[in-house]
């Protein structure tokens, strides 16, 4: 199998500090996989590192068997906890300007047919998040919730190979959090995304990934906790198709056809 | 009721704001009339009626040895200078602050040199502008360009730079390049604070112009008061405080509709 993203020995070290070691593990295309660990292990380094935000001290990121980039680019999508939108833009300038970007390169923005062809796709993408009617608004005067559709559905609209979500869901209610993973969860069967994304709630991350890694140290020197670092100590694939069969047998056929390719 | 619960409606806070302002005016009044009743010649606190003698003949004469209406031309010079001024530091700062903000680099060159500038007492320049420009113009516009552009410059540069590192990363991943990144999410950004910026520069502006005025120049309404002031012209001078006490706030107040027209995301909820 090769991997959509691959690690490789990686390292991610800050003096004598050592925050990762020996992180390797692959991603295949089209998998849903969850990181979790106790807080501090390294989770969000490890995301940063796979966005690009942050280099790692040693190792090799390969993205599609190529070398990643050392910074952040349009093939790597990212939701985080907060500060993911951007206030000045309206709900649907939001999702529209990341197409203004790569098709506007001088003025980044868009006027005309093209200004249209886009505008249609960007309603599209809030219609799949369920924004639609909240199109002409301020990020500021919507819910936490709705912020995070919002996020979703500006990272989306780019197509990213691969989705880096930060505890996107982390600072939601309870009950907005379980409409959120129906949602990610539907948007990554239709639009067969790939996704990385990080949590500390361990059900949230049994629930929703086709993969679990655990990030924690390997070992401890009680007197140099920081002589050691986090790698992926555990790699659980779970066994999705089972219950998707179940709940696919309910649904249309053409469903169960999806969910085997998974 | 704890008192910090306790908030006024519109009208009430209206009038509550109100009240300051004619107790000053009221008290000038009766101390005016004091002094005038003990001596009919009085030029420190001169009557409304005296006032407005005095300022008509400068709104509504023109001056003999000139043939201009010295109050209008001394209005137009001074806020001339005082636009020219605003506007070039405002459009520098801009620039400045917004690249100083975005790129490390350019912070890093360029933030010592304009803490420096913005540390020296500007009027201090003052001589060396004259001597460098002449005494025309120039001079007075620079000295308040100096006077505020750097700290505009560092108040926009600070503001973007707390931008969340988020929006930043966000932006990349979007396909956003460092020039697309300043025109889209930097400058929108910028623009809100930059009013405010303007705002809190006014009053510094005004003090700048004045002191050049007052030094050299043969028109303007800070040259107007201190030339008065030879002859105890309290009922010129003080009108012409007034005066441009008004000016002062009417830019404000423009400049606050503008910022909240133009920018209706940026109205955070007060308290």
């Amino acid at each position: 199998m090769t991997g959509l993203l691959s690690l490789r020995n990686v390292w991610l070290e800050y003096g004598d500090k050592v925050i990762l070691e020996r992180v390797e593990f692959d991603v295949a295309e089209g998998e849903f996989v969850l990181i979790v660990g106790p807080s501090g292990a390294g989770k969000s380094s490890l995301l940063r590192i796979v966005l690009g935000q942050e280099q790692p001290t040693r190792g090799q990121i390969l993205l599609d068997g190529n070398p990643m980039p050392r910074e952040c680019g349009p093939d790597r999508g990212v939701v985080f906890q907060r500060y993911s939108v951007f206030p000045h833009l309206t709900v649907l300038q939001n999702v529209l300007v990341g197409l203004e970007y790569s098709r506007a390169p001088l003025l980044a923005r868009l006027f005309g047919a093209k200004r249209k062809q886009a505008l249609a796709e960007a309603r599209e993408m809030l219609d799949a998040v369920g924004l639609a009617d909240h199109a002409n608004v301020y990020p500021a005067q919507m819910s936490g919730g709705m912020q995070q559709r919002l996020a979703i559905a500006q990272t989306l609209i780019m197509r990213p190979r691969i989705v880096l979500l930060d505890e996107p869901f982390g600072a939601l209610d309870p009950g907005i959090r379980g409409d959120m993973h129906r949602l990610i969860t539907r948007l990554w069967r239709e639009h067969g995304l790939t996704i990385l994304m990080v949590t500390h709630d361990i059900k949230e991350a049994f629930s929703l990934g086709t993969r679990v890694l655990t990030v924690d140290k390997r070992r401890h020197d009680p007197h140099a906790p920081h002589r050691f670092g986090s790698t992926a100590v555990y790699d659980l694939r779970l066994d999705r198709k089972k219950r998707e069969a179940a709940e696919a047998e309910a649904s249309a056929v053409s469903t169960a056809g999806k969910s085997e390719k998974l | 009721m704890q008192w910090v619960n306790v908030k006024p409606g519109r009208r009430s806070a209206a009038l509550m704001g109100a009240i300051p302002v004619a107790i000053v005016i009221l008290t000038y009044l009766i101390a005016s009339a004091n002094r005038h009743a003990a001596n009919p010649a009085d030029k420190l606190l001169p009557t409304p009626g005296a006032m407005v003698d005095a300022m008509s003949a400068l709104i509504l004469h023109a001056d003999p040895l000139s043939g201009r209406l010295l109050f209008w031309a001394d209005t137009a010079a001074s806020l001339q200078r005082l636009g020219l001024g605003l506007g070039i530091s405002t459009a520098i700062a801009l620039l400045v602050g917004l690249v100083m903000g975005l790129l490390p680099v350019v912070r890093a060159s360029l933030a010592p040199l304009i803490t420096i500038i913005a540390v020296i007492p500007p009027i201090a320049l003052l001589p060396i502008l004259f001597i460098v420009f002449g005494l025309g113009e120039t001079a007075k516009v620079m000295l308040i360009i100096i006077g505020i552009a750097p700290f505009i410059t560092r108040d926009i540069a600070s503001h973007i730079g707390a931008i969340p590192a988020e929006q930043i990363v966000k932006a990349q991943t979007l396909g956003a390049s460092s020039w697309q990144l300043a025109l889209r999410v930097a400058l929108p950004q910028a623009m809100p604070r930059l009013i405010h910026a303007v705002r809190l520069s006014i009053g510094p502006a005004w003090v700048f112009l004045i002191s050049a005025e007052a030094i050299a120049s043969d028109i303007g309404l800070g040259y107007r008061i201190f030339l008065v002031r030879r002859y105890l012209s309290m009922d010129i001078i003080l009108p012409y405080v007034a005066w441009t006490a008004l000016l002062a706030i009417a830019m404000d107040l423009a400049l606050l509709w503008i910022g909240r027209k133009a920018f209706p995301w940026a109205q955070g909820e007060r308290r």
